[in-house]
């Protein structure tokens, strides 16, 4: 109990980072790190079974370092290292943010859990790190940010899927990670292709289509 | 010989790499999707067995199956004449891409395990993604990141659906699984919080997919963008596939007891998705995104129909195929026009009939087709589903409904008169009707004037099965 408490806690403490930082390398690093720290969650959770480490191996390898990989990449052939401006300043993001992390905790207390996860952070943690990659969705203009903002969202149903491993065989799980894998990489072509055509990855700019 | 199905158009995705041919890779499409038309019909016929624990087919994916088996083939048929006229873009993306894309909607539809079943929309996703970037220009990757990042972001939601009905049956005491058997043998003892929260994340999740309002922001530009052989698959395929996964959720609350409420929800988000298309099909320019608004239009009715339940769920049924078949031969028709006047905006379409006979005739046809005019199949769906709603005596609900279809049929219809009609600007189109680029959408209007004047009996029983699977109750 006492180690899965502790990542979780540094994980929600990375939320606040990512939410609060403009420099979007170190943004993609701490994303990268909440990923290599979820990794240990499902051995810690369900000890050293072989499903465990699979799990672990294919979220550290995926989470933690071939998506930051694409990310960082991505952002290097495009020579942007802030986000500058966002639709919501960076402190109202972050108090925004502690909100949600407050009303998470508050509102998985009332959830119908069974007994065993009332104790635990693993269900307001979850929550509250879907909420922040929401955030980060919603309030920033980057288009690499909200490639972050996805995967933290990512990353809290990662959370919740721990909890429910006998559910997902291991087919499965390897799926929905290689999916995102290749999501992330389309998405960074595509990113690469707004650079070339509109000199920026401001999304605002992708505002042409509407009625 | 189900899991060949899966694994093949892979296969063929792979040859088509090696190919150094540009027209064999062209025809790969069509060779490739014919045998998966054939294997199709062979499985939904019953000609081999097809279940299992992980894929299977029920009454409801023969359906889906084979209709988007019939929708893609058409559209290969298409791409062939389509890449040969696009040859300054390629097709060396397009041609694997359309197979994989292929492939992942046939793991969705015979998909038993939930999990399964999300991995593989969210590859449908992914291969379509450079499918609608296929024009390369500025508004296309805006179409695309919309597209790309949008249905991500809902599909993460349905995973997140999927989970909570892992843990309803946590909670519940039954075995922890998401094989589709083994829960709605257990429904009855599923935790209900848990499970109705995970209905409405999975009908958010694969709502955004299927378009229904308001999570359909994405689609009037992914259609418009995309060339019309990507918006037919998308319109025709894409969404039947996204109904049928957010159906399992149905089937599961029905069988849990709890089928009244999610049906509510149904019918609200119907409702909702047909009134806000016929707000935006009124004085739409754009021929392309007044197809997208008609797709949203259609997918409010069909959740309408199963949201009304009993006979409308046939209706429903039934209208999955019209509509998927009618939009694969609008999207290909209105992708000729917009190729011979280079535009898709009626204010430099005019007379299309007179500049492309077929084509423009073809898009007047299933323009009529699409709105409910008889004797197209649609007339028939719609009226059954009208049927269906007076008959559970919910006037509001029918009133509603017939008052959204006169205003999108006389928004729908201003937009597609003034393309057709009329006299052209230009005397010589760029862009003649040909063989390979009208045959397509030909079949598909055809289809369906048939559908609208007979259904053979097979499809019939069809039909019904597939509408009493939803209705399993505990």
């Amino acid at each position: 109990m006492g180690l899965t408490n502790s990542l979780l806690l540094a994980v929600l403490l990375i939320n606040f980072f990512t939410l609060g930082s403009a420099r979007l390398v170190a943004c993609i690093r701490m994303v990268a790190l909440q990923g290599a720290l979820l990794a240990l969650l499902p051995p810690a959770t369900h000890g050293l079974s072989g499903h465990a480490l699979f799990l672990a191996a294919g979220a550290l390898s995926f989470k933690g370092i071939f998506i930051p990989w694409l990310l960082l990449r991505a952002i290097r052939e495009v020579r942007i290292r802030r986000e500058v401006e966002p639709i919501i300043g960076f402190v109202p993001t972050m108090i925004l943010g502690a909100l949600t992390t407050a009303g998470a905790f508050l509102f998985a207390d009332f959830l119908p859990l069974i007994s065993e996860h009332h104790e635990g952070l693993y269900v307001p943690a979850a929550l509250a790190t879907m909420f922040a990659g929401f955030l980060l969705l919603i309030t920033r203009r980057k288009a690499i940010t909200q490639v972050l903002g996805y995967l933290m969202l990512e990353n809290g149903i990662f959370i919740i899927g721990v909890l429910l491993s006998s559910a997902l065989p291991l087919m499965v799980e390897a799926g929905v990670l290689l999916d995102l894998l290749v999501g992330v990489f389309v998405m960074g072509i595509v990113i690469n292709r707004i650079n070339r055509e509109f000199s920026t990855i401001n999304t605002e700019r992708l505002s042409a289509l509407k009625e | 010989m189900l899991l060949l199905l899966i694994l093949f158009p892979l296969v063929i995705a792979a040859i088509s790499l090696a190919v150094p041919w540009y027209q064999a890779r062209s025809w790969l499409l069509p060779a490739g999707s014919a045998l998966h038309l054939l294997l199709s019909v062979l499985l939904a016929i019953g000609h081999f067995p097809a279940t299992g624990s992980w894929i299977g087919l029920d009454a409801l994916s023969r359906l889906v199956l084979v209709v988007t088996s019939l929708l893609f083939f058409g559209c290969a048929l298409y791409a062939v004449g389509y890449l040969d006229i696009r040859r300054d873009r390629g097709n060396r993306i397009m041609v694997p891409c359309l197979l994989i894309f292929l492939s992942a909607m046939t793991l969705a539809v015979s998909a038993r395990h939930l999990g399964l079943m999300w991995m593989a929309v969210e590859a449908t996703t992914i291969s379509s993604a450079p499918l609608i970037y296929f024009n390369c220009n500025r508004l296309s990757i805006e179409a695309t990141w919309k597209y790309l990042l949008i249905c991500s972001v809902g599909i993460a939601l349905a995973m997140l659906g999927i989970l909570f009905i892992a843990y309803a049956a946590l909670g519940g005491g039954s075995p922890v699984s998401l094989q589709l058997d083994t829960l709605l043998a257990n429904a009855t003892s599923l935790s209900r919080p848990w499970l109705h929260a995970g209905f409405i994340f999975l009908l958010v999740g694969f709502g955004t997919k299927m378009g229904l309002a308001p999570l359909h922001t994405w689609k009037p530009d992914a259609y418009g963008e995309a060339p019309g052989l990507v918006g037919a698959l998308l319109a025709g395929g894409l969404t039947s596939v996204a109904f049928l996964a957010i159906l399992r959720g149905v089937q599961l609350m029905t069988a849990a007891g709890d089928g009244d409420m999610a049906r509510q929800v149904l019918l609200g988000m119907g409702l909702f998705s047909l009134m806000l298309a016929a707000i935006f099909m009124v004085r739409q320019p754009d021929i392309k995104r007044m197809l997208a608004y008609s797709s949203v239009e259609h997918m409010g009715l069909l959740a309408i129909g199963v949201g009304i339940g009993g006979p409308a769920t046939f209706g429903a049924m039934l209208h999955l195929i019209n509509n998927a078949l009618t939009k694969g031969g609008l999207f290909l028709a209105a992708g000729n026009i917009q190729r011979a006047y280079d535009s898709k905006c009626i204010s430099e379409i005019r007379g299309a009939i007179v500049t492309l006979p077929i084509s423009g005739t073809l898009f007047l046809a299933g323009f009529l087709a699409i709105s409910g005019s008889p004797p197209f199949g649609p007339f028939v769906s719609k009226f059954t589903l009208l049927r269906g709603i007076f008959g559970s005596d919910r006037l509001v609900v029918g009133m509603l409904v017939l008052l959204c279809l006169a205003i999108v049929f006389i928004g729908m219809g201003t937009t597609v008169l003034a393309a057709t009609q009329g006299e052209p600007e230009q005397k010589s189109p760029l862009f003649r009707d040909r063989p390979l680029l009208y045959l397509s959408p030909l079949c598909f209007i055809l289809l369906v004037l048939l559908l609208g004047v007979y259904i053979p009996e097979p499809l019939q029983a069809a039909l019904h099965q597939a509408a009493a699977l939803l209705e399993v109750q505990p």
